[in-house]
């Protein structure tokens, strides 16, 4: 048990520090980006940057565009980045998620074409899993992928909720390939070009005025059969390993607004009383902080197990979990002790740029992306504590047979 | 960065683990709660002088092993595991520890010799009223080398040799003082507790021989290092009764059917292990820094060991509760064992100081510092 840098990662660590002094932008009040494209713009910008240094996708391989270093170094990586403003995460669905399918289905040339372009972000990545009658029960997805006499595969259908659609290249797309067998057998994963017409995009405006979902149709979308990944039919078990990857991913970096309520509590009043000093709020930074260690500390536990070989689990779940319903709490705590100036949504007036007012509206969408918080419990007690399924009606009925509503 | 126990560290919990499976029965616990006369296994605490558990930490020139805290840790969680009706949390962690920190020479070469050698047991004698704590100076008083007082309940202390007691000293300074407890001018009257498997008792002091520990009028600042430390094992002992107290109940679950299927298959029951064992992760992620921190000696122990504290006491009423809950009626009542974890959760929580009193450490430290991303 060691917390310290082993002399190699402590100089990786001062090498990384002295590269972000120069390199990254401090938060300062009014510079948050509030408009998407430019948000989308600076993020391109910035993984080029990193890209260019060597410190895009720390733990890939360096011939997949990667640094070539350990899941640690990420972690370095991420504690140094934490106090500047620039969008590191932006593009962790294609990297976190997309990446991974990839690199375990592809072979090794379409790795060596694909993988640098998406670490640089030069190409854009989302995933195609959610359908409008498919978000909880994904394996009941409708979108159809039928194979042409030439091999090559015709995409029909309709995705939703597609993180990034809309500035993508790529996707990796979750289809279903035969009616006739249960829903979990006839599945395929594919990769699909994005940028071809017959995909198109139509972003869906959410409850707090951004465009980051999107609805996606496909009308006779071609894939070409070297962009399959995994067996016809193995769908199911190829997506399982995106869906590990991308709870490893969001363990990481689901916002939990816990530093935003200290640096809050640090300088606000209450009534006359700094709330420093207040009992109720002191009981709330001491509860929501014991929730903030104990994901880091679960995440580098992750880490550790990972590092030894292990493979990630459900146990990312719990990250998810807490950090999405702790945000949402956070936010409306902090807006009630500010009293009716809470109301105020100006970031020019509000205090933090208005990041409370911006939470209170976006955290419902996190606990709802990547799997609802009763989905993250069911994914806990099946896959981690092995407890039985609900019975189910669909078990063993071919899909065609399946009654929807 | 390595966030992980070594090999032979958790090779000592898996021994440590089965030997307690072997010789710490829920009836073992229960012939302690049951008879108001035994006031500890005493045949088990034998076993664990023999396999050397109490020297485990104690440095070698006292007669110990000299091996360090994270030891200690893996066998508090197999020792919270099996509900141990022993006074190994009193002797090593709270006596062992306040010696370690504040003996003299000679008092360490006395005492920790006697309990590497399974010769000492001890307790703590600090609780002397409602709202008492380790943060308000004591009514008690040393005059002359005598104490006077009472103490409300020590745990422990029925089958203990020597207390540590906290008094205030001829110049109403906190200071600590070691307690022979076998003297005529000290009363022990054992009293009902909320855990009797782990009993204790109220003390009378009538000009009881003791003698200083550490420097006079430092015994608050001794105190709370000692707790801080105690804070992490006692994490890893409740963080052992959570997976216990889960276990138990997804046992329970998956072989009681009602509306023809397992009850552990109902999402409304999934639901509540899933929190159960989100609770007990968290809570076993901030024992595990917290150990790091006690093991290295870290400048963040304090607001690490109160992390630790706070979230092990919640997530052991979590499970403990939940786990009764899950038995129905047959939780409720004496013959299952629910209750061993719902009593001893308790026992354990309040023990050193409840959860407000860490989470006001936690809050105070984590304001004192500025963190990196602030900076």
């Amino acid at each position: 048990m060691d917390f310290n840098d082993t002399p190699e990662q402590a100089k990786f660590r001062a090498e990384v520090r002295a590269w972000l002094a120069d390199n990254a932008r401090l938060p300062q009040a009014g510079r948050l980006v509030r408009d998407m494209h430019l948000r989308f713009d600076e993020a391109k910008q910035w993984y080029q940057k990193k890209a260019a240094a060597g410190y895009a996708c720390l733990d890939w391989p360096k011939k997949y565009g990667g640094a070539g270093l350990t899941p640690v170094h990420k972690v370095i990586w991420s504690e140094e980045v934490e106090k500047y403003t620039e969008p590191d995460d932006y593009f962790v669905i294609g990297i976190g998620n997309c990446g991974p399918a990839v690199m375990h289905f592809m072979p090794e040339q379409r790795r060596a074409e694909l993988l640098p372009r998406m670490a640089s972000a030069q190409d854009v990545w989302c995933q195609l899993f959610s359908e409008p009658g498919a978000g909880s029960d994904l394996a009941g997805l409708r979108t159809s992928a039928r194979q042409s006499a030439s091999g090559d595969w015709l995409i029909n259908g309709q995705k939703i909720w597609t993180s990034g659609a809309q500035n993508s290249d790529y996707g990796v797309v979750l289809c279903r390939t035969d009616t006739s067998v249960s829903k979990y057998k006839g599945l395929t994963m594919f990769v699909i070009d994005m940028r071809q017409a017959s995909v198109t995009v139509k972003p869906i405006k959410q409850m707090d005025r951004g465009q980051h979902f999107n609805e996606v149709f496909f009308n006779d979308a071609h894939i070409p059969d070297e962009n399959r990944l995994g067996e016809i039919n193995g769908g199911w078990e190829a997506a399982l390993v995106v869906l590990m990857n991308e709870r490893m991913a969001i363990t990481a970096s689901v916002p939990d607004g816990f530093a935003e309520f200290l640096k809050f509590v640090r300088r606000a009043e209450l009534a006359g009383t700094p709330l420093r000093e207040h009992p109720l709020v002191r009981d709330k930074l001491a509860q929501w902080y014991c929730l903030h260690a104990g994901v880091k500390a679960s995440y580098y536990r992750l880490i550790t197990a990972v590092a030894q070989g292990g493979v990630p689990g459900a146990e990312g779940a719990i990250g998810k979990l807490i950090a999405g319903r702790m945000n949402q709490e956070i936010a409306d705590f902090s807006l009630q002790l500010m009293g009716e100036f809470a109301d105020l949504h100006e970031p020019a007036a509000a205090t933090d740029d208005g990041y409370f007012q911006d939470a209170i509206l976006y955290t419902p969408g996190i606990r709802l992306a990547g799997g609802t918080d009763e989905i993250m419990r069911n994914i806990i007690a099946e896959q981690v504590l092995r407890l039985p399924q609900e019975p189910r009606v669909d078990k063993g009925m071919a899909f065609e047979d399946i009654p929807g509503g | 960065m390595n966030f992980d126990f070594s090999e032979d560290q958790k090779l000592l919990q898996s021994e440590a683990q089965k030997f307690l499976q072997q010789q710490c029965s829920n009836d073992l616990v229960r012939s302690v709660m049951e008879d108001g006369e035994r006031f500890y296994a005493a045949d088990l605490w034998q076993k664990m002088i023999e396999l050397e558990w109490p020297g485990l930490a104690i440095p070698e020139q006292y007669g110990g092993h000299g091996l360090g805290y994270l030891e200690l840790c893996v066998l508090a969680q197999a020792l919270g595991g099996s509900l141990a009706p022993v006074p190994f949390s009193s002797t090593v962690y709270l006596l062992g520890e306040a010696l370690k920190m504040a003996g003299s020479k000679q008092q360490q070469q006395e005492h920790l010799s006697d309990i590497a050698a399974g010769k000492l047991i001890g307790c703590v004698a600090v609780t002397e009223r409602l709202g008492g704590s380790i943060h308000n100076l004591p009514d008690s008083r040393v005059i002359n080398g005598k104490l006077s007082g009472q103490k409300a309940i020590v745990t422990d202390a029925m089958c203990a040799d020597l207390a540590l007691v906290s008094a205030r000293n001829a110049n109403n300074a906190y200071s600590l003082y070691l307690l022979p407890l076998d003297q005529p001018t000290v009363t022990r009257t054992p009293v009902n507790t909320l855990d009797p498997s782990r009993p204790a008792a109220r003390l009378q002091f009538d000009g009881a021989e003791v003698e200083p520990l550490g420097a006079g009028g430092k015994g608050q600042q001794i105190l709370e290092e000692v707790y801080d430390r105690a804070a992490v094992l006692f994490a890893f002992e409740q963080v052992g009764g959570c997976q216990a107290a889960l276990q138990m109940g997804m046992a329970y679950s998956r072989e009681r059917f009602a509306f023809g299927r397992p009850v552990a298959s109902f999402q409304a029951i999934k639901h509540k292990f899933a929190d159960m064992y989100v609770a007990q992760e968290i809570a076993l992620a901030n024992a595990y820094y917290a150990a790091w921190a006690l093991a290295s000696d870290a400048p963040e122990l304090p607001l690490a060991a109160a992390t630790a504290r706070v979230s092990a006491i919640d997530a052991y009423f979590l499970c403990s509760k939940e786990n009764l809950q899950a038995h129905g009626g047959m939780g409720y009542t004496w013959e299952f064992d629910c209750h061993l974890h719902y009593r001893r959760a308790q026992h354990l929580s309040v023990h050193l100081g409840g959860a407000p009193t860490w989470k006001n450490q936690v809050a105070t430290e984590l304001l004192a510092t500025k963190t990196a991303k602030e900076a």
